[in-house]
């Protein structure tokens, strides 16, 4: 019988080891997996390179990986003012930057994912981002050509996961989260719920479970459920 | 006269047409989701995956899942579909949009235009502000006509870092329409007070006059006092 199903967070993120690239999934607080990163954060793998939308916030989970000098280097689009960790640490040096525009960050990703060796797109042409970028002509129009990203380790935030590693998300949850899930090694999905083999309709499984390896329950981390009450928490 | 922010987003609101597909970007482009006219049915676009961004939900009653791009948490509305970064980036890249409303540092007269990384700002941060001025057909940019220094925004050529070359098509102000046409900048609208000529004078690129340049009409409510950036 297949069971991807692990009993906590700690078991999970047992394996990662200093100098691992990691992904997490997540755009403002939907679709965050909390109580993964904030037990990598205990775990104590340093060195680490994450691959991530921003840079969290707060010392807790994502932000506490940059409060607690764990990162190497952040590639992402956006670490927002609200990142503080990240960028106290980054206007010191001590972490490394590669600023990737968000369609750029995304479709870096599917490529990783679906086996491809890159893409050219129009994004960034004749910017500063455009550096050191081979560049083609296509029908007429500029593109840059953008390398694919995999990962060591990819951490998920889904509503729901089965025992097989079907996931399903809501409302804004799938963000990265479905993309990431492709392009990784050891895939790992934090769930508000495991419920039986079965019961998600086929339908409704947006990551099929052959790309996740593990699956875990767990209630959701209390910080990000207190973003509810705050303002502009993206 | 002058436009407020909201005079600003009230105006971009008036030219999005029936079946728009819009992203909104941060700034005075959001204040636009306030002012669409109910009787056009335009769904809102949000880089994180959903078209058809509703209001603000009231305090207490957000959905902890329903985030949107900018302005943290949101309701969905009527026909909203949810989806992940990469439909929602094959949305944005691939010209399916109709609209992207954005902010902008600088202006050029070519249509290249800057607005993600003020020149010396410390930590970069980039977004989708990228794909979305390579992506959608017309891109809007809604700024103040001058910077809080009182220079021209609207310039011969960027001096902050490009977020895209020659890919503004209209540009709102709180003095002006101004669009962006192969042969230069073709002053459309001005606010009551001011004519041509001082537009000029607070534009450095050159401006042509639109042979049916008229006055920006906006209800007395949005007149108002100079914008900060």
């Amino acid at each position: 019988m297949i069971d991807k199903t692990l009993a906590d967070c700690k078991q999970a993120v047992a394996r990662v080891f200093d100098g691992a690239t990691v992904m997490c999934g997540g755009f403002g607080v939907a679709g965050q997996p909390g109580q993964l990163m904030e037990a990598l954060r205990q775990q104590g793998a340093r060195n680490l390179t994450v691959i991530s939308n921003g840079a969290g916030g707060g010392d807790f989970a994502l932000g506490g990986l940059f409060s607690d000098g764990r990162v190497r280097k952040l590639i992402a689009s956006f670490p927002a003012p609200s990142a503080k960790a990240f960028r106290e640490r980054y206007l010191k040096g001590e972490i490394e930057l590669e600023l990737v525009p968000q369609g750029t960050l995304a479709d870096r990703i599917r490529a990783g994912g679906a086996g491809l060796g890159g893409f050219y797109t129009p994004t960034g042409v004749g910017t500063e981002l455009a550096a050191g970028k081979e560049t083609r002509i296509i029908d007429g129009r500029e593109y840059l050509f953008e390398l694919p990203l995999r990962a060591d380790f990819v951490f998920l935030k889904a509503l729901r996961g089965d025992r097989f590693g079907n996931l399903n998300y809501r409302g804004t949850m799938r963000n990265f989260n479905m993309v990431m899930a492709t392009a990784g090694k050891v895939v790992i999905a934090e769930v508000d719920e495991i419920v039986p083999a079965g019961s998600l309709a086929p339908e409704s499984i947006h990551t099929p479970g052959i790309f996740v390896d593990h699956v875990v329950q767990v209630a959701r981390h209390p910080k990000l459920v207190e973003k509810r009450s705050e303002e502009g928490s993206t | 006269m002058m436009l407020t922010r909201e005079g600003i987003a009230y105006r971009i609101a008036r030219d999005l047409p029936e079946g728009g597909y819009v992203n909104l970007g941060v700034g005075i482009p959001l204040l636009v989701a306030n002012f669409l006219d109910p009787a056009k049915e335009i769904f809102i676009h949000s880089e994180n995956g959903i078209l058809g961004v509703g209001p603000t939900p009231a305090r207490g009653e957000e959905d902890l899942d329903i985030v949107s791009a900018g302005a943290g948490f949101c309701t969905l509305a009527l026909g909203a579909s949810l989806f992940d970064h990469t439909l929602s980036f094959t949305m944005i890249r691939g010209g399916h949009l109709t609209h992207a409303i954005l902010g902008a540092i600088e202006v050029a007269a070519s249509g290249d235009f800057a607005n993600w990384r003020v020149p010396g700002q410390a930590v970069p941060a980039v977004g989708g502000a990228m794909d979305l001025a390579v992506g959608a057909p017309n891109v809007y940019v809604a700024m103040s006509h001058l910077t809080n220094k009182g220079k021209p925004k609207i310039v011969k050529s960027c001096s902050a870092p490009l977020t895209a070359r020659a890919c503004v098509r209209r540009i709102y102000t709180d003095l002006a329409i101004i669009d962006v046409e192969a042969g230069g900048l073709v002053l459309r609208e001005l606010m009551p007070g001011h004519d041509p000529a001082g537009i000029q004078a607070k534009t450095e690129a050159e401006l042509k006059v639109a042979a049916d340049c008229r006055e920006i009409d906006v209800p007395e409510t949005f007149n108002g006092a100079r914008l900060r950036q």
